[in-house]
């Protein structure tokens, strides 16, 4: 077993990933992520991504080894959809106490909780995370989850990712590290067939993948495993028999599917489900790969069939919507998911994008979205509050996608946003999503609050057009005297109506 | 006297407490241009942020020093004067709130020396600006301590010491974790009804309560100012509300001489009674009509409420004092506390809850004593098991992150409490079965119901 040192240093050594080939030897020591400012920090721990990455799988009990901040402030707050089990869903931590930590019972009571936990709900693996406090004082996790593994006949699985070793990106990749240590290729499927493949990194919020699925299983394409959306453990336990793999969410997993083309021979490729072409894209690649892999050749013709009729339906649906959202500009704030393929939808159906962050896209996205963009000045890195915020209250967009981190400087800016990172209510993958995404769109942008919220109180106008307002003949005198009165904000959404 | 069960489990499940840093930064949020910061990992940092967030449905501030594998081993020191000098010279807040979390507090720093040093090297360019400290370790108390232990920092450190002039009118008002934006709103008005002039301290009802600034502002606009937390002493009165605020009310009391009265719950007639007379005493006023209308309005929400509350079940999972408030409402209305669930064993309060027994424990706990009860009372996360239970939840306390408007609920005083019967007299008749024709539910003494009176049991 290699030391936790030692697996951080290995996965910061990530040959396929483009960033970390560009550096040299001592750049690449220090990892991806940047060195934190304290007091201009932002994002989760190591920690946290460990847990984002694992918990999605449904029928483990995920055991947080922590006083109680670790989980108490965090539990249940993602929405992955789950086709079956719930046991992800329930919390579980040891809440080590001061005097439990002092006297060092730490690792009896973990003991003892992976006894009550494999008694009460009998699953088929408990995984345990360490976290800063547990690791600070040398708990070994590890030793206690392998005689626990022996005496309860289950799997057990320690997950070490202390909050202080890094970034939320990092904890993501120890996360693979434990999943390729401890999990996949301990159990050997009887039904491994031709048409198997992995999606790494897909979650399934708001159960969005159950959108893409059934144009798989149209294909006859199995999905041997979805790490980690809607998971089961033994999905992830005989994943390694699958002959190809897509990766969804580049950043989080590609140590995962490297090591899987390298162990198991799994070729494997990155891709999104957000946006049409896109989608049409991975549907091609995954063909493709299957047939390099032995699969019949005739899966590329009826993929392409598929993808044409899809395609088609979807623009004609998408096209109901170009009336209403014709000039419309989008400020695309996200890392999270491709920018481009989405900015190229909504640029199709006649929107403009004012400007997009590009801070988790590669060389390749920016060319593309140079194209869309027609000027490179609005490809920014990342914004700061305080600019996002002028931006917004200027009226330079009629909406913000972003994530929840930047919503309430969109709202109090009085700005239609729409979130499209990982609390959003509405599932947007697959072609399908992608219309749902456009609906959304138009039902938040043309919401009859924004007139009433930006409009100034009556009192705060200037007296001629108090006694201007109930008439109806100087309708007009009256929208312009309070676009005078109200200012920038308010005359740019009065000019749209 | 309620029998205080201690926690036996080692695997916490569905934990209800959020941790003690998280309850001191809600009370700094209470304190106009603050800036909290978790000396800690980013990750405290980002999950009571993300909490915070859900709750309150606001950009919340709130920082980190961002403790590194190198800083744990060598120690936080640096990086404590890093963040303050940094927020200092971007944001520059009127108050910095220093949180300890589980990792520095278990590595042993002297945080308060730390400070001590950093204001002493950096006096200039920390001018201006108040930097306090609460010790708040994640492995230790709960939310309700943690906004105790912030309360109690900024007296010692902000308040002006010594006997000083009182001014008769001025009341200082230490309200709980446990009140919301609009409870205070509501006290503020009533007090100030009897010609009063109320501080608050933290008071959320100025920074949380959800309004839009017409510019982008870092730290907390509106709440206590840092002004009226140094004038605090000249109050002529101090009223703490939850047994949890006595210890900064005894501080208080030490530093500046003003006395103080705890009101362990706001909630049922006879409390507020008590309240009010008070205000009366302190005002040498009469009270108002209003305020006498208020007590009548209740009078009557209690007769036309009790019919539904008589013989029901209540189980409660809550911090100490939000339990026995809610535990000697109903209990008041004639139900039965069930089950009553709690965070931690520190307050002395847990023994006066009208309950046979308060479980220390989770939302797990809460769930295997709840079978059989007619209505769950937690926060949000109560949602699983009222799922599962198929047993109607009320939302109080905190986190409620999966309904609109928990801020701005009223649940005390006089018209608190009437809202509180009414919203308790709808969920019951929410779930009001149809008459049926077999017989009634025999006379039940304790224990789970049978037969029609409890058709859960029958279909679990």
């Amino acid at each position: 077993m290699a030391s936790p040192g030692a697996t951080i240093q290995q996965v910061f050594n990530e040959p396929a990933c483009d960033k970390n080939r560009g550096k040299d030897a001592r750049a690449r020591k220090h990892g991806c992520s940047k060195p934190l400012t304290p007091g201009e920090a932002a994002g989760g721990c190591a920690f946290d991504g460990a847990k984002i990455v694992l918990q999605p799988i449904t029928d483990v009990a995920h055991l947080v080894h922590a006083p109680l901040a670790c989980e108490g402030n965090s539990w249940d707050n993602r929405g992955a959809g789950s086709s079956g089990a719930t046991l992800w869903r329930t919390s579980f931590t040891t809440d080590l106490t001061e005097l439990e930590l002092v006297m060092g019972q730490g690792e009896r009571k973990l003991f003892k909780a992976i006894r009550e936990i494999s008694q009460a709900y009998a699953p088929p693996a408990i995984f345990v995370y360490s976290t800063c406090v547990t690791a600070l004082i040398g708990e070994d996790i590890e030793a206690v989850c392998k005689r626990a593994a022996e005496k309860f006949g289950l799997a057990v699985v320690p997950v070490n990712a202390p909050g202080f070793a890094g970034s939320k990106n990092l904890g993501n990749k120890l996360a693979g590290e434990a999943l390729l240590d401890h999990v996949i290729g301990t159990v050997e499927p009887d039904d491994a067939g031709p048409y198997d493949i992995n999606i790494l990194g897909e979650f399934n919020l708001s159960g969005e993948f159950w959108l893409v699925k059934p144009l798989l299983d149209r294909l006859g394409i199995r999905v041997r495993a979805c790490i980690p959306g809607d998971a089961r453990y033994l999905d992830v336990a005989s994943s390694h028999r699958a002959r190809a793999a897509m990766m969804v969410c580049s950043t989080a997993l590609i140590n995962l599917a490297r090591k899987m083309e390298e162990r198991w021979g799994i070729p494997f490729f990155e891709g999104s489900f957000y946006g049409i072409s896109d989608t049409s894209q991975a549907l091609r690649n995954i063909a493709e790969l299957l047939v390099r892999k032995g699969a019949d050749p005739g899966i590329l013709d009826r993929t392409e069939t598929l993808i044409a009729q899809e395609e088609t339906r979807a623009w004609n649906k998408l096209d109901v919507f170009r009336r209403r959202l014709q000039g419309k500009r989008v400020l695309l704030n996200t890392g999270g998911v491709k920018s481009w393929s989405i900015a190229h939808a909504l640029t199709e159906i006649g929107m403009e994008i004012v400007g997009t962050s590009v801070k988790k896209s590669t060389v390749e996205d920016k060319e593309r979205i140079k194209q869309i963009l027609k000027d490179g000045n609005h490809m920014f890195e990342q914004m700061a509050a305080r600019e996002l915020y002028a931006m917004l209250s200027q009226g330079e967009a009629d909406i913000m996608l972003s994530g929840g981190r930047t919503q309430f400087i969109a709202l109090k800016a009085k700005t239609p946003w729409l979130d499209i990172n990982q609390e959003r209510q509405h599932p947007y993958a697959g072609y399908e999503g992608m219309v749902e995404l456009v609906r959304q769109i138009d039902l938040v942008i043309h919401n009859p609050i924004w007139r009433q919220v930006r409009d100034p109180a009556p009192w705060d106008c200037p007296p001629v057009i108090m006694d201007e307002m109930p008439t109806t003949t100087s309708e007009m005198a009256t929208v312009r005297a309070l676009k005078t009165c109200a200012g920038l904000a308010a005359a740019a959404d009065l000019d749209a109506c | 006297m309620a029998c205080i069960l201690p926690q036996t489990k080692s695997a916490a499940i569905n934990p209800l407490k959020s941790s003690q840093p998280l309850g001191a930064a809600m009370a700094f949020l209470g304190v106009d241009g603050a800036m909290p910061l978790f000396h800690g990992s980013q990750g405290c940092t980002s999950f009571a942020l993300v909490l915070l967030v859900r709750h309150f449905k606001e950009a919340i501030p709130l920082q980190t020093t961002a403790m590194d594998e190198v800083a744990t081993i060598l120690g936080g020191a640096d990086r404590l004067e890093e963040a303050i000098l940094n927020l200092k010279v971007r944001i520059k807040p009127r108050l910095i709130g220093v949180c300890t979390t589980a990792l520095v507090e278990m590595r042993g720093e002297d945080c308060a020396r730390y400070i001590a040093d950093i204001k002493a090297r950096r006096a200039e360019e920390i001018a201006d600006t108040q930097v306090v400290l609460a010790n708040t370790p994640d492995f230790d108390g709960s939310l309700e301590q943690g906004w105790a232990k912030a309360v109690t920092a900024m007296i010692e450190a902000i308040t002006r010491p010594g006997e000083r002039a009182r001014q008769p009118k001025k009341v200082a008002i230490l309200p709980g974790c446990h009140l919301t934006v609009a409870d205070i709103e509501h006290m503020r008005e009533m007090v100030e009804s009897f010609g009063l002039e109320p501080v608050v301290l933290p008071d959320i009802s100025g920074s949380l309560d959800g309004t839009i600034p017409d510019r982008w502002v870092p730290t907390t606009y509106g709440g206590t100012s840092v002004e009226d937390i140094r004038e605090l002493g000249t109050a002529g009165q101090c009223i703490a509300i939850g047994e949890h605020m006595r210890c900064p009310a005894k501080v208080l009391r030490r530093l500046a001489g003003v006395p103080y009265a705890v009101f362990q719950s706001l909630t049922g007639l006879q409390e507020v009674d008590r309240f009010v007379s008070l205000l009366s005493a302190v005002s040498k006023a009469a009270a108002p009509a209003r305020v006498r209308r208020r007590r009548a309005q209740l009078q009557d929400a209690l007769l036309d409420g009790h019919f539904h509350f008589g013989g029901k079940k209540i189980a409660i999972a809550a911090e100490p004092d939000q339990l026995y408030q809610l535990a000697t409402f109903f209990v008041g209305m004639g139900c039965e506390i069930a089950a009553a669930v709690t965070t931690t064993d520190m307050s002395e309060i847990l023994e006066k809850v009208p309950a046979k027994s308060v479980q220390v424990g989770d939302l797990g706990d809460l769930e295997a004593l709840a079978a059989g009860a007619d209505l769950l009372v937690t926060h949000a996360h109560g949602r699983q098991a009222e799922q599962r239970l198929g047993i109607p939840l009320m939302r109080l306390g905190f986190p409620v992150f999966d309904r609109l408007g928990s801020q701005h609920k009223l649940t005390i005083l006089y018209q608190g409490t009437r809202d509180l019967v009414f919203e308790a007299a709808n969920v019951f008749q929410a779930n009001q079965r149809a008459p049926t024709r077999f017989p009634l539910q025999p006379v039940s003494k304790g224990g789970p119901a049978t037969g029609p009176g409890s058709p859960l049991l029958g279909g679990r």
